[in-house]
């Protein structure tokens, strides 16, 4: 509705959803974790497999309430300003977080080693496409072929552009169908109710 | 003698040629032309629009200042100061039937912010002064009052697509409810479902299915749900598990219920476990660790991973492909579809997935939201070749006349 009406009545409303839906939030919070030690807690009661690891969410929940409770909200990183929970995330969270992004390189190669194996006309197209891609983009391939940047770019900006706003346009036009659908009730069913 | 005569003759002239000097220059500093203050239309308030006609003289030096005072005798603030060849019509981003002067005008926006605060409702006298460094020339003061606006004419037009694309899906939905057997693409990926399912129940293994790493304000979670119920009844008909893991504890709240409806709905109501859908974590990567340990350690037959998706899109397809279960992607995060793409078995790019759930329940009502979404596509795309050909024609001809039409379907922000 802000996008048409310019109105701070309107902004108004906008600030108020979200605070509501932060509200909302943060007692839903609640539900997700009592779902998750309803979940852990049956698996370590029952001995499944893996139940280990449920213990060892447990004890890291433990420890990183425990932290932030004993620090009492002052720094113990005067350098960096953090707190005991801060600090535990800082230096045990954010790693893991890096750890788990960087495998990521790993899982692109096993992709593409699959993706271009050129067992088909598209996955041949894809394979060509690349070769293409990597040649232009790199410092070397510029100083062996002087051209091949600048069709790199060429597929990127006509090609990829091209496809990518197609898929979009479907995409807006799918999205506005289902605001509609749920603005005049049609659609019931993300409610957990009947459709109409 | 001689040097006083010349002197007399010096200052005679300086003397009479004085007034003729300031005559000219009196003649060439026009104040400006048409000057106008009105509120800034289209907008959210405390902002002034000053116009008035382009000067003649051009040059670097020459310089427009704006004055404004709380009461016509002053004292007036200087808040804006810029060279004459600044500030146009045609600089404004807006469509032609929301244009308040002349494209060659000069147009100001002044907005409340920084030195410069403006009420809402409180008058203002505002005045305009060009000044080329040696003399300067003012206009009458104008008086104007800024207000918020309850529409912005400049998105019309896009109001009136969407009504016409509203009123299209309406219709499209009444026709689907006469004729209920409509035509529709097939759709592999979900042609799938059916086997996927099958399969686990066959493997006695369960199916994973995600409903995206998004919150339930984003339409692509809100689809994913929609097709959570209509695997959750398939997988209920079957007998076969069903694990759903979630990000967000809003979603695993509103998928429990769909669930638990789906289940009810195919007469399962006993197979329904609350546990089937559960909470694991909002973090990005603790989630996508925690989903690929289920992917190993229970090797689901069969993967679901629908909605929005970040850079866990090809960390979960990869590792779903490795547990060796049929994957059945669906996304409209351009960026990740080519991860799914080449990591899964099935992909819904896009639009499909918006188009699953009519697929799956061939429900005349959903059917009929694809057919008006067929006529909107069918629209574009005419609107598309027009674009091409008037802005093809515009400049083979040096004409501007026909982007008025090609505004039509501009988007004005």
């Amino acid at each position: 509705m802000q996008y048409y009406v310019p109105h701070p009545a309107s902004e108004a409303l906008l600030t108020s959803a979200s605070n509501w839906m932060i509200i909302i939030g943060g007692f839903a919070l609640i539900l997700g974790l009592v779902s998750l030690i309803q979940l852990h807690m049956n698996r370590i009661q029952r001995n499944v497999e893996g139940w280990g690891y449920s213990g060892v969410l447990f004890a890291a929940m433990f420890v990183m309430v425990i932290a932030g409770i004993l620090a009492g909200g002052e720094n113990l990183d005067s350098e960096r300003e953090l707190t005991g929970y801060g600090w535990t995330y800082s230096y045990a969270m954010v790693p893991l977080q890096g750890t788990m992004f960087s495998l990521l390189a790993f899982f692109v190669a096993s992709a593409a080693y699959r993706a271009f194996r050129a067992r088909t006309k598209e996955a041949a197209l894809l394979l060509v496409a690349a070769i293409l891609m990597m040649w232009g983009r790199v410092p070397l391939g510029e100083y062996l072929w002087a051209f091949s940047g600048d069709i790199a770019q060429w597929i990127l900006n006509v090609i990829n552009s091209s496809v990518r706003r197609a898929i979009l346009i479907g995409v807006s036009l799918g999205m506005i169908a289902l605001s509609i659908k749920i603005i005049f009730g049609i659609e019931r069913m993300y409610l957990g109710g009947k459709k109409e | 003698m001689c040097k006083r005569i010349v002197s007399f003759v010096f200052t005679v002239v300086v003397m009479f040629l004085s007034p003729l000097a300031s005559v000219v220059v009196q003649a060439q500093l026009q104040p400006p032309q048409d000057f106008r203050v009105m509120d800034t239309p289209n907008d959210g308030g405390r902002s002034l629009t000053l116009g008035w006609r382009a000067s003649t003289f051009d040059g670097p030096s020459l310089q427009y200042r704006v004055l404004i005072a709380m009461a016509v005798e002053g004292p007036y603030q200087e808040v804006a100061a810029f060279s004459n060849n600044q500030h146009f019509q045609k600089d404004t981003k807006s469509p032609w039937w929301a244009h308040l002067f002349e494209q060659n005008n000069h147009r100001f926006d002044l907005k409340s912010g920084g030195q410069l605060m403006l009420s809402d409702g409180t008058p203002y006298w505002v005045k305009l002064v060009i000044d080329n460094g040696m003399d300067s020339s003012e206009t009458q003061p104008l008086s104007a009052t800024s207000f918020p606006n309850f529409f912005n004419w400049a998105q019309a037009n896009n109001l009136l697509l969407l009504i016409l694309f509203t009123v299209a899906v309406l219709f499209s939905i009444l026709r689907a409810r006469k004729n209920p057997h409509g035509f529709l693409r097939r759709i592999e990926g979900l042609d799938a479902v059916e086997e996927a399912i099958g399969r686990a129940t066959e493997m006695g293994k369960p199916i994973l299915y995600l409903t995206g790493s998004a919150a339930m304000d984003n339409p692509s979670t809100i689809a994913a749900t929609v097709v959570l119920s209509e695997v959750a009844k398939k997988v209920s008909a079957y007998e076969a598990g069903l694990i759903v893991p979630h990000r967000d504890p809003i979603v695993l709240a509103i998928c429990q219920e769909i669930t638990k409806e789906a289940y009810t709905q195919t007469g399962h109501p006993d197979a329904y476990k609350t546990e089937m859908n559960f909470y694991i974590t909002d973090d990005q990567f603790s989630y996508t660790a925690a989903v690929q340990g289920i992917m190993l350690r229970e090797r689901p037959a069969a993967i679901f991973m629908l909605g929005y998706y970040y850079a866990e899109s090809l960390l979960l397809a990869e590792t779903g492909h490795e547990a060796g279960a049929i994957q059945i992607a669906g996304t409209d995060a351009d960026h990740q579809l080519p991860f799914f793409f080449i990591a899964c078995d099935y992909t819904l790019m896009g639009e499909e997935l918006y188009a699953a759930s009519a697929y799956l329940s061939r429900e005349p009502v959903m059917v009929g939201t694809l057919r008006a979404q067929d006529m909107g596509k069918a629209v574009l795309l005419g609107a598309l070749i027009l674009g091409v050909a008037i802005s093809t024609i515009g400049e083979i001809f040096q004409t501007e006349t026909l982007m008025y039409v090609a505004q039509v379907f501009y988007d004005f922000k």
